[in-house]
């Protein structure tokens, strides 16, 4: 839970204080953010400005629209610009280099990767559960994980290298399920968009796209003993272009009302 | 002046083969290459591939000839629906295809009521969502070609007494030759690189309708070096694929102005 930038000497010298709360890795130049001249982080009213770029797992997708309103109706002069896609393609892009000041990954495998890399601890933010998602009616009589196994019904699962397939691989093996879908795809939305449009009878796929599916989907329940959760995990990136922007939007994702959103789009929050 | 865009046009097509060459993890190459997971997709893209082609060649020569010599009314209608595959964006081909052959489409409930199974998720699928993209190459070019053949020639042989059919077996077809080999090779080329509309239309299975582009597609997630690997693969299929058609094979694609002098063997 608690986060901190190890192997940076600056960050090493504070982890103990405010940057370690909100799972900051301080780079270089760390508090110089822009339109603040002082050398210290701040975060009285003068706040984070500028734009902020944040890199999120497209599972985000809803709720983040939600979460960079409340931000920039919090701080007036910060612009939050989001890029979604799939974790392991964000933190490519985060080891390649690419300007962003937060990451948000939807698996802490991929995440480990880009931490590795930069030698930072990210804080975990929200969970998310796998669900059997069907089409709405459930016209195959759907019931339960041993369904998944019968080869009369059509089942797309997400492929064992995705991250939601090997959460739905752990799941199914703690059940003694041996699937036999149809389809493994790309990632999780695709997954659904196959329930969504009626072409499969059930699908694993993650509560919250469920949800966000609308009525065109329903989902029910992994039970519990079977449940495996996932964590969702946020860095404030240690190159930041905008570091004080990037441990504000981090700091966000982890407060109450952060909290409440992800509730919301069905997330379970630390 | 032309030259310096036509330079900038040349490195634009080749710069990114040249960057896709220079990454190939060549160490490993052979054992990525002979993974049972990449041979797999190999063995499905290369008979579905074909099978689509021969589809393509059993409807699209018959449509290419009606096309180029029918006297038909609404003609240039009927090519410019040809063409628009051609122009969609595969994708939209998948999902026209869904809502065509789909569990929840018209025909598609009637065909999983008389077969048992749909078709969406079969290698089937796979087949028609490369034919569907693929059709346009091969009639486009088969209409040119046929298009480009003396019709005099064919006039003389139904005036020396051959029937209708007998005339497009053994005069306008051979004399089309040419173009109908150059077009099944672009076909053939377009099949194996259908990525959109299989995906959408028939999902990703391994040994059922994971073909090589969606193989590629996965593995750039998860192992960029194998995603470059197979790209190598691809691209060295699709180069041999233009050495088959290099030559006065060429001819088929540009007119066909050099196929009639070049197919010479009528009965």
């Amino acid at each position: 839970m608690r986060a901190r930038c190890a192997g940076r000497a600056v960050a090493v010298a504070v982890a103990s204080g405010l940057l370690a709360a909100l799972a900051a890795c301080a780079g270089p130049g760390a508090g110089a953010g822009p339109g603040t001249g002082a050398p210290v982080p701040t975060t009285t009213d003068a706040g984070p400005t500028g734009t902020v770029v944040v890199l999120a797992a497209a599972s985000l997708t809803d709720v983040l629209a939600t979460v960079v309103e409340d931000l920039e109706r919090a701080h007036p002069g910060l612009e939050v610009r989001t890029s979604l896609g799939a974790s392991s393609t964000l933190a490519a892009q985060v080891v390649a280099g690419a300007p962003a000041d937060v990451l948000v990954t939807a698996s802490a495998a991929t995440m480990s990767t880009v931490t590795d890399a930069l030698g930072c601890t990210p804080a975990v933010v929200a969970r998310n559960t796998l669900q059997i998602a069907v089409p709405a009616g459930n016209p195959a009589d759907v019931t339960g994980l041993a369904d998944l196994a019968d080869p009369d019904l059509t089942v797309a699962l997400c492929d064992p290298s995705a991250p939601c397939g090997a959460v739905a691989a752990q799941v199914l093996m703690s059940a003694g399920v041996t699937a036999a879908p149809d389809t493994l795809e790309q990632d999780a939305r695709a997954t659904l968009t196959k329930v969504r449009l009626g072409e499969v009878d059930a699908a694993l796929v993650y509560r919250t796209d469920v949800l966000a599916a609308g009525p065109d989907v329903e989902g029910l329940d992994v039970p519990a003993e079977h449940s495996v959760a996932t964590d969702y995990l946020a860095l404030a990136l240690p190159d930041a272009p905008h570091p004080d922007a990037a441990r504000a939007v981090v700091a966000h994702l982890r407060s109450p009302a952060g909290a409440a959103a992800l509730r919301a789009a069905g997330f379970g929050t630390p | 002046m032309l030259l310096v865009p036509a330079a900038l046009a040349l490195v634009l097509l080749l710069a990114p083969l040249v960057a896709l060459v220079a990454a190939t993890p060549w160490g490993d190459l052979g054992s990525r290459v002979l993974e049972p997971a990449v041979l797999d997709a190999l063995r499905l893209s290369l008979t579905t591939a074909a099978v689509s082609t021969v589809l393509c060649l059993l409807v699209g020569v018959p449509l290419a000839w009606v096309l180029a010599r029918a006297d038909l009314r609404g003609r240039s209608l009927v090519r410019a629906l040809v063409t628009v595959p051609l122009v969609l964006p595969p994708v939209v081909g998948g999902v026209a295809l869904l809502l065509l052959l789909g569990r929840r489409a018209p025909v598609g409930r009637q065909l999983e009521a008389w077969f048992g199974v749909g078709v969406p998720f079969t290698t089937l699928a796979v087949v028609l969502a490369q034919t569907f993209v693929a059709l346009p190459f091969l009639v486009l070019a088969v209409e040119g070609a046929i298009g480009g053949t003396d019709e005099r020639r064919e006039a003389a042989a139904a005036t020396l007494g051959a029937s209708r059919w007998y005339v497009v077996r053994r005069v306008t077809l051979p004399a089309a030759a040419p173009g109908i080999a150059a077009g099944a090779a672009l076909c053939f080329a377009r099949a194996l690189g259908e990525f959109g509309a299989t995906l959408t239309f028939a999902g990703s299975f391994p040994g059922t309708t994971r073909t090589m582009p969606l193989a590629v597609h996965l593995a750039l997630d998860t192992d960029p070096d194998a995603a470059v690997a197979m790209s190598l693969l691809l691209l060295v299929l699709s180069v041999a694929v233009l050495l088959v058609m290099r030559g006065r094979w060429m001819g088929g694609l540009t007119g066909a102005r050099d196929a009639a002098p070049a197919g010479g063997r009528s009965p």
